[in-house]
């Protein structure tokens, strides 16, 4: 998969960007929770 | 051509210079605004979550993950991606949405400044954080060194002086910069410093995928490059540049694999979670809700860092092969005729006209594993009375880079890039290393200050006194680290690797035991810290064939092995983490069953109403 010899290595290449995904969609998500925490 | 080169030299001195007044400016607002010990601890708690995810990103990655990771991907492929993956799963969203929370509640709770104040308030235990500053005082040096290797291989090649010439220049830039000001001026010049560094790595990634092909296509291309591997990688379990190593236990074709995975991956990718100057970071902000504004920015930065710099690394193979200066050799092993690989003996033409064969430093021929190129045949060597056409070959990354892994990215860098990319990229190195030794530096000095010097002489009259002095002892042994082991064999990675691995094995059990479970005991976590502590270091001094070979005392215990367990197995290739992370976790969890709970209040104090 993309050129990619060993599934392995492609799953890491694709994890990569779908974990950086996982932590924008979550960043939006909960863009504006968590101040009630307000020390 | 001089005139374009001393042009570059100018504009590049230009540029050093402008960068480094604006870092000083930065530095000097931050230093104006920090008023309290908890605006130079902890940036007065009011971090902005832009700068926090751009300071923590920019404080992660160094010249050690760029130059250091970037050259071991050249040599070692693309399954370094694994890395990549750990660093921003767990490096950013675990830590960020799990980890970050509540250290950050309880940071604030207990008014703890610094790491080993947290885990020594939330254990009632001066030991703890005694033990805890004091580990950071004295092993930190070790992953600066690693920073300040990386950023001076690419500084003396960009500037044309040699590497103990770079070493001082870059030391001198960056300690004077390191004892200016406290986390505020940090965090300030940080988020200047991550800009820079995204910016360049996103050009680098565009400009080498257009230059190799495409995303795809040069993948592909790289796959194809597989017999190309040198045998002496073959050997270890090396299958390709996009292939994992050859996976198994017992034999050495196995010891990639577990270099790679342990050592590299799980080493680095693991350790992030309980770096002190990391876990400081979420200490910076009010609430829970600028942790949560972090996370996007933090996510893509360190995709953009380690994700291109792994990628161009292993890539590098790639442009080196198809618009490398061509080599010059007879062949000695045809590797596939079809495609042109083969294996050069690599020659020169001797004062009378004769080609003559190229011997390395050892007194071998030096060798090569090239695709020729299709050009006639430069000549005829003869060796018992047969003949040797003299013909060309491009090669792979490391032979470029002169057998150096770690001169793989600097060399990349000066022969695929523009020019004006060199500055792009000295700004965006300068700027790794930068902002990772200050925040190391910060860590090491209020580690002896606050956490070994206050707890035990309970005087805080003269802290920042010790803090500085501290921090330019930490500088001197750093120093001396880069100068005695710069020509070790990737020794930024592993380095870094050894740093990231004991502050896993030593706090990461203690940190997280404290943020999670009421019913961790302080003789758990002096007994968990203890023994990760106590199984890293004998493990680096007995077992681990790399760094007990370097350091000595198993040769003489076992005349003239490299480690306790040599011919067993993999052992001596294993990490230390793989051994002192489960046993520690064990200790913590046997402990706290067997010793008293602590107090009601005490826990109060720690978790709140909650």
């Amino acid at each position: 998969m993309l050129g990619i010899q060993d599934k392995w290595v492609s799953l890491a290449y694709i994890l990569s960007i779908v974990s950086t995904l996982l932590c924008v969609i979550y960043g939006f998500i909960n863009w504006n929770k968590g101040d009630d925490e307000v020390d | 051509m001089n005139i374009l080169a001393s042009t570059v030299d100018v504009w590049t001195m230009v540029s050093v210079v402008v960068y480094l007044l604006i870092v000083v400016y930065l530095g000097w607002l931050g230093f104006k605004r920090t008023k309290t010990a908890a605006d130079y601890m902890v940036a007065g708690r009011e971090a902005h979550p832009l700068i926090m995810a751009l300071s923590y990103g920019a404080t992660f990655i160094s010249t050690s993950a760029i130059v250091g990771f970037g050259g071991v991907a050249g040599l070692f492929g693309m399954s370094l991606l694994w890395l990549t993956m750990l660093n921003i799963f767990m490096g950013i969203f675990i830590a960020f949405v799990f980890i970050g929370g509540p250290t950050r509640r309880m940071g604030h709770r207990l008014d703890a400044h610094t790491f080993p104040e947290l885990l020594g308030r939330r254990f009632d235990s001066k030991f703890i954080q005694v033990f805890a500053g004091g580990t950071i005082f004295l092993f930190m040096p070790l992953y600066a060194a690693a920073v300040l290797i990386g950023g001076t291989k690419y500084f003396a090649t960009q500037l044309g002086v040699d590497y103990n010439a770079g070493l001082f220049i870059f030391s001198v830039i960056t300690a004077t910069y390191v004892l200016m000001g406290g986390l505020k001026g940090v965090m300030y010049t940080d988020a200047l410093q991550g800009g820079i560094m995204f910016v360049g790595m996103a050009i680098l990634m565009v400009w080498t995928y257009v230059k190799v092909g495409g995303v795809v296509p040069s993948h592909q291309y790289l796959t194809d490059m597989a017999p190309l591997v040198p045998s002496k990688l073959a050997a270890i379990g090396h299958q390709g540049w996009t292939a994992m190593p050859k996976f198994g236990w017992g034999g050495p074709q196995y010891n990639l694999w577990w270099t790679v995975v342990t050592t590299i991956v799980m080493g680095v990718g693991i350790g992030v979670l309980a770096q002190p100057q990391l876990a400081l970071r979420f200490m910076t902000v009010k609430s829970k809700r600028e942790l949560n504004r972090a996370v996007p920015t933090g996510g893509i930065f360190i995709l953009a860092m380690t994700g291109v710099a792994f990628t161009v690394g292993a890539l590098s193979n790639v442009y080196f092969n198809q618009h490398g200066d061509p080599l010059t050799g007879r062949v000695i092993k045809s590797i596939n005729e079809a495609k042109g690989f083969a294996v050069l003996q690599i020659v020169k033409k001797d004062e009378t006209g004769a080609w003559v064969d190229v011997v390395d430093a050892k007194g071998e021929g030096k060798k090569a594993p090239v695709t020729l190129t299709k050009d006639a045949a430069l000549g005829i060597k003869v060796i018992d009375n047969k003949e040797f056409p003299i013909v060309q070959g491009r090669s792979i990354s490391v032979v470029y880079a002169g057998g150096d892994a770690e001169q793989i990215i600097p060399t990349y860098i000066t022969k695929a890039m523009p020019k004006w990319f060199g500055i792009v990229f000295l700004l965006t190195l300068l700027s790794a290393a930068m902002s990772t030794l200050s925040s190391q530096f910060h860590a090491l000095g209020t580690g002896i200050g606050r956490d070994v010097y206050e707890q035990i002489t309970g005087k805080h009259n003269n802290t920042m006194f010790v803090v500085r002095i501290g921090i330019i002892i930490g500088f001197v042994i750093a120093m001396l680290w880069s100068y005695y082991s710069a020509q070790s064999s990737i020794i930024i990675a592993r380095a870094t690797a050894i740093f990231f691995g004991l502050c896993a094995s030593a706090f990461m059990p203690t940190f997280f035991g404290g943020l999670f479970f009421k019913r961790m005991t302080k003789a758990a976590a002096i007994s968990s810290m203890i023994v990760g502590f106590a199984i890293t270091t004998c493990w680096l001094l007995l077992v681990k064939a790399q760094e007990a070979g370097a350091l000595g005392l198993v040769e003489k215990l076992t005349n003239g092995k490299d480690s306790l367990l040599a011919g067993k197995a993999n052992w001596p290739v294993v990490d230390q983490l793989i051994v002192a992370l489960p046993v520690s976790i064990l200790v913590a969890i046997v402990v706290s069953l067997f010793t008293q709970p602590p107090s009601k209040e005490h826990l109060h104090k720690c978790f709140g109403e909650k």
